[in-house]
């Protein structure tokens, strides 16, 4: 029997690997992009657990939502990586250090 | 089941939601290379929306579509604020786009969605409702940022801008996810209540509520939360950064309170302690980092960081007459902000962007009214009586001396004094210094008049305060 617990902790794991994913990657662009819906998905998680054992419709009308809103963002990210590789002909997080200061 | 009164308190926004996309379709089949009448078809959708709004005032608290939206006092005031200064921001962003022969229609029209986006924000009731018009929010200014294709640091920033946004998104919503698992509600009013009952589960409700401390501190750009601001504002073209540093501030404010005050205001004293931590670094990085840059938009982008702080320090009073105070705060930081921007613009040529310290060497010889706008601006920026800056400040520092914190209001005003140098340099290097060049400076009748309007605005409002700060206090004591 799955109990509520079980599904808070794997999301909360699926959020740690996502925002450890943005800090320490240095090498692709992409991988940022895809940590980013990792971390939605994690949340889309804890949203679908709560409302199933809260018996409430609410939370997965709300993952309807994110998954949207994350279909426009990741349209979004891709357009300003194709710009960014076409300024720079490089997608490399280190040689995005221009400004400083 | 909708109801033709939820319609009718929508109405601005939907208005406003038709006319973006007609003008988005007019501008497709446009091949008018200036794009004026995507231009004027875009101030004329802010000035109905403004109209619309301001005619649907409430005479009391209204809630539609299941209590998830509401129209008060605030969010009149708010969203008639956001399109006034949308509109001042499009008057000077056209003759930016113009000069650098880089019109383009889209500035607009996404222009328009993000400030659908605010008011959305500003009216929004349920934990649902904040997070889309934030994301309608968001998204427009990412793809604005990125909108100067050929920019190298315009996608660098873009790019920064998207991923650490995105970020702050990710946490807002697991905290909301949090809250909503432990309240099993999404309105606001229901949350509050349900918090009040559900004090045996404090500590969760305590690591939601964090989380949702992070995506408003990231969204206003509170330290440690504020990376992106200064590249973002830097490598962003002048009439974006711009557009940035204004509306969505006071959107920000608006979610704060209505996350904060409406929805978690039984969790006050646990906010409260986060958010002094927040204004204090944000005042302390803001006002010391920004001494040492030699851009100027990279100044002004500390500068805002060391504002957010005073904002927050009205919040954290956590008194009705607090958060009117930081909502004359905000306000009159957009206006500030506007001017400023808008005189680098002023200052700015084909192929110039004119955003070094250098380039206003000696502005009062070239052109001595402008310099004394930009005096005006500096002054009030600093917080130096009798300019709306210094009230704003005023307001803020005597209700946190109200609520107790003394210290506080004591830190508060080192660091402005520590701020106050770095404004100053620039009054000097416009009266002291010699100018490098001679330049006539290029720009439209309109944009000389509206600059005007917004420098002189600032000491008139100055000299009657009581004027705005009566409309925060009826906008947020019902």
């Amino acid at each position: 029997m799955i109990v509520l617990s079980d599904v808070l902790i794997l999301a909360a794991i699926l959020f740690c690997i996502s925002v450890a994913g943005i800090f320490i990657n240095r090498k692709n662009v992409i991988i940022l992009l895809m940590c980013i819906e990792l971390m939605l998905l994690s949340v889309n998680m804890n949203f679908i657990a709560f409302s199933h054992f809260l018996h409430d419709i609410n939370g997965q009308v709300f993952v309807f939502f994110i998954l949207t809103v994350a279909a426009a963002e990741s349209a979004i990210g891709l357009a300003i990586l194709v710009v960014l590789f076409r300024n720079r002909q490089t997608i490399n997080v280190d040689d995005l250090d221009t400004m400083k200061g | 089941m909708i109801l033709q009164s939820d319609i009718v308190l929508l109405l601005p926004e939907i208005t406003l939601l038709s006319l973006a996309c007609a003008v988005l379709i007019i501008d497709t089949f446009s091949r008018d290379p200036l794009r004026n009448v995507t231009y004027l078809l875009g101030q004329l959708s802010l000035l109905i929306t403004a109209i619309l709004v301001i005619y649907l005032y409430p005479d009391e608290t209204t809630y539609a579509f299941g209590n998830s939206f509401v129209s008060d006092s605030m969010s009149t005031v708010l969203k008639a604020v956001i399109c006034v200064i949308t509109f001042v921001v499009f008057l000077y962003s056209h003759d930016y786009l113009k000069k650098h022969e880089w019109m383009k229609g889209e500035y607009f029209v996404l222009g328009l969605f993000a400030v659908l986006g605010m008011m959305v924000m500003v009216s929004a009731y349920s934990l649902l409702i904040v997070y889309l018009g934030l994301e309608l929010l968001s998204l427009s200014l990412y793809a604005m940022v990125a909108m100067h294709r050929e920019s190298q640091s315009a996608s660098e920033a873009a790019m920064k801008y998207f991923v650490l946004g995105s970020m702050a998104s990710g946490m807002l919503l697991y905290g909301i996810s949090i809250l909503y698992g432990v309240t099993g509600s999404l309105e606001l009013d229901a949350l509050a209540i349900q918090i009040s009952e559900h004090s045996e589960h404090g500590i969760l409700l305590v690591f939601g509520l964090v989380f949702v401390i992070v995506g408003i501190a990231f969204k206003l750009g509170a330290v440690p939360f504020h990376m992106w601001i200064p590249d973002v504002y830097q490598g962003a073209p002048t009439s974006v950064t711009l557009f940035i540093s204004s509306a969505p501030k006071i959107a920000a404010f608006a979610m704060a309170i209505r996350l904060l005050v409406n929805g978690m205001h039984p969790l006050l004293g646990d906010w409260q302690e986060i958010l002094i931590i927040l204004s204090v670094l944000s005042m302390a990085t803001g006002n010391i980092i920004a001494i040492s840059q030699s851009n100027i938009k990279r100044m002004l982008a500390y500068s805002t960081i060391a504002h957010i702080g005073f904002l927050l320090l009205g919040l954290l009073s956590g008194s009705q007459e607090g958060f009117a105070a930081a909502m004359f705060y905000v306000i009159t930081y957009a206006l500030m902000s506007t001017g400023a921007f808008g005189i680098v613009i002023l200052l700015s040529r084909r192929g110039f962007e004119s955003d070094n310290l250098d380039d206003i060497k000696g502005l009062a010889e070239r052109n001595p009214w402008f310099a004394f706008i930009m005096l005006i601006l500096m002054f009030s920026l600093t917080g130096a009586p009798p300019f709306l800056g210094f009230w704003a400040k005023w307001f803020v520092l005597k209700e946190v001396v109200a609520s107790g914190y003394v210290w506080l209001a004591a830190v508060a005003v080192l660091f402005a004094i520590i701020g106050a140098y770095y404004y100053i340099r620039i009054v000097k290097l416009m009266y002291f210094d010699k100018p490098e060049t001679m330049t006539a400076i290029k720009a439209s009748q309109q944009m000389r008049f509206a600059l005007s309007i917004n420098g002189l605005a600032l000491l008139i409002i100055g000299l009657m305060p009581g004027l705005l700060m009566s409309l925060c206090i009826t906008a947020l004591v019902q």
